[in-house]
């Protein structure tokens, strides 16, 4: 047992090094606090990865063309990919795979709120791409350089496949832009559904947000909420421009002086609803995560049963 | 000729597209990460075979269709894959029953057509046979795993392979097109097939604990263009986007 002053010491030393830009690796010791606060957001953010793939999966069978499908079952395929180094990296942490999954499914785990609204036509998986993905980027690129090292090397992978669908959902967004009337009119609805979520995605307004000092520290987080969600918009709104297609906002207009775009009020509101599990589709999402792990139960049994029997053969001999 | 080694390649290619669909179905919802993304990948392989060779036929027919037409805009009755690949997802074993079914007659089937004297096909097949042979190797093992796992998942395994044993003979038939091709040395001759075929998977049912299906009644159809029921449905989602939207580009 250590005494509160040894532990103390430890701590002083630990924000040292993280002051000092060192990462943190899972055999170091670490605040109880510093574990936890990193568990819960590498295991939201896997998560987001493996709920994320149902929106879009669900348009896999329905793609237009060959090579749209095969760039569709790709990027779904890296989410999936996405969310198993998110895992191994909460299991540096000591939480297994199985655990996280059991307070996903009991609704105990959050997942980010965008993939509780629904895809209901091909210019939405270009909107995701190039919204979603595109505010995903933006939150995670400083997480490159967070101080949990398994964490931060994830991030790296996942970062350059994540800027890889943006572009490939902005290019589903030209196409559509300039083509038919039909699929221009597409293409501006799939905009308007998915403009304010994609906002919202990038988390509550700096005066609700919890958490946020500690994790700055830490390098969980480099910037405020609202500050992300600035850059988002004034990357955004020239490429939205330069396809013809309109930002739904009456409000949005281009500051001179603070050099940055002036944005509507964010329907907090709708926000909370689909947080807290009524949005669109919670329902949806988490029937289909319980009923695939419910319906693998069988399976991943017998997997764990022949490789125990092949293990007792391979003693026998 | 041009139409018959046109419709020589459909009834390779149709083959890839359907079941590559069947699988794009699973994205999302398999019993693990792992065998989504496996499952995922092999979906990806057979849609990159599809395109390879819907754009030779597409090129060889000359009249202005695209691989997106040929995958996309044929009546039911047009499309000529076996019924194997067309049976739905039950349940995981038996789409690994199906993949196993189907993977060892694929990879014997891309051996020959490597030695085709179409250097396109033969390309196609030497790409091909690499990532079959990982499909292989992989519904091979869950086949195993599946068959002496537990109780429950032998039985299901069985009950898979029994469900989807009727569907096997119709790879080894010969349509009159693929006679000639074949007379033309550029297609296989699918009958010489069939007694290394039924060894191999015989030999691995074994190994997995399972019994070879003894029943000698057998479907066909898919070749001629005349499908179980469960093809409409699947092309109703292939479709939709491409009758929707006529004549448009993604
Ligand atoms: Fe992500
Ligand atoms: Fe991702
Ligand atoms: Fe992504």
């Amino acid at each position: 047992m250590m005494s509160e002053e040894q532990i103390k010491n430890l701590e002083i030393q630990f924000e040292e090094r993280i002051a000092r830009d060192e990462k943190i690796e899972p055999k170091d010791w670490m605040p109880e606090k510093y574990r936890k606060t990193h568990l819960r957001q590498m295991s939201q953010h896997a998560h987001s990865e493996i709920i994320g793939m149902l929106p879009e999966g669900n348009w896999i069978t329905r793609a237009p063309s060959l090579r749209r499908k095969v760039a569709l079952l790709a990027k779904v395929q890296d989410e999936a990919g996405h969310g198993l180094y998110l895992y191994s990296a909460c299991e540096t942490l000591g939480t297994s795979r199985d655990e996280l999954y059991e307070q996903l499914h009991s609704g105990k785990a959050k997942y980010s709120s965008i993939f509780n609204y629904p895809t209901v036509s091909w210019a939405d998986m270009g909107a995701i791409g190039w919204l979603v993905d595109g505010a995903a980027i933006i939150n995670q690129v400083p997480l490159c350089n967070t101080s949990y090292g398994p964490y931060a090397r994830a991030m790296v992978r996942v970062c350059k496949e994540e800027s890889f669908h943006q572009r490939q959902g902005y290019e589903i967004m030209i196409k559509l832009a300039n083509g038919t009337p039909e699929q221009k009119e597409m293409a501006q609805d799939a905009l308007n559904r998915w403009w304010w979520p994609s906002l919202m995605m990038l988390g509550p307004t700096d005066a609700e947000s919890i958490h946020t000092a500690q994790s700055m520290k830490w390098k969980l987080k480099r910037k405020s909420n609202d500050d992300l969600r600035q850059q988002f918009i004034d990357q955004t709104v020239p490429q939205a421009e330069l396809i013809g297609l309109t930002i739904p906002d009456a409000d949005l207009k281009w500051n001179e002086e603070r050099g940055s775009y002036d944005f509507g009020e964010i329907d907090w509101n709708e926000f909370w609803q689909v947080v807290k599990g009524y949005g669109p589709c919670n329902k949806e999402r988490m029937n289909a995560r319980v009923g695939a792990w419910e319906r693998g139960e069988w399976v991943r049994d017998a997997a764990m049963a022949h490789a125990e029997k092949k293990q007792k053969q391979k003693q026998a001999v | 000729m041009k139409e018959n080694l046109y419709k020589y390649i459909l009834g390779i290619a149709d083959n890839s597209l359907i079941l590559g669909q069947r699988l794009g179905e699973l994205c999302g919802h398999g019993p693990s990460l792992e065998t989504d993304i496996a499952c995922t990948n092999i979906s990806l392989d057979l849609f990159g075979q599809v395109r390879s060779y819907y754009q030779y036929a597409a090129k060889i027919i000359g009249d202005g269709r695209s691989e997106d037409d040929i995958a996309m805009l044929r009546k039911e009755r047009e499309y000529v894959n076996v019924l194997l690949v067309e049976q739905p997802n039950r349940d995981f074993a038996y789409t690994m029953a199906r993949q196993f079914l189907f993977d060892v007659y694929h990879l014997l089937f891309l051996n020959e057509l490597q030695k085709s004297k179409d250097v396109t096909l033969s390309a196609i097949a030497a790409k091909s046979i690499k990532e079959v042979s990982y499909h292989q190797r992989f519904s091979s093992d869950w086949v195993k795993r599946l068959g002496d796992g537990t109780e429950e998942s032998h039985q299901k395994m069985q009950s898979a392979i029994d469900g989807l044993w009727t569907y096997t003979d119709e790879l080894f038939h010969q349509t009159d097109i693929d006679k000639i091709i074949v007379s033309e040395a550029i297609g296989v001759d699918v009958t010489q097939l069939k007694e290394t075929y039924y060894n191999l998977v015989s030999e691995l049912l074994q190994e997995a604990s399972l019994s070879t299906p003894e029943s000698k009644w057998f479907q066909k159809g898919g070749k001629q263009g005349i499908h179980t029921e469960h093809l409409g449905y699947l092309l109703s989602d292939l479709q939709y986007m491409q009758r929707t939207y006529p004549n448009m580009e993604w």
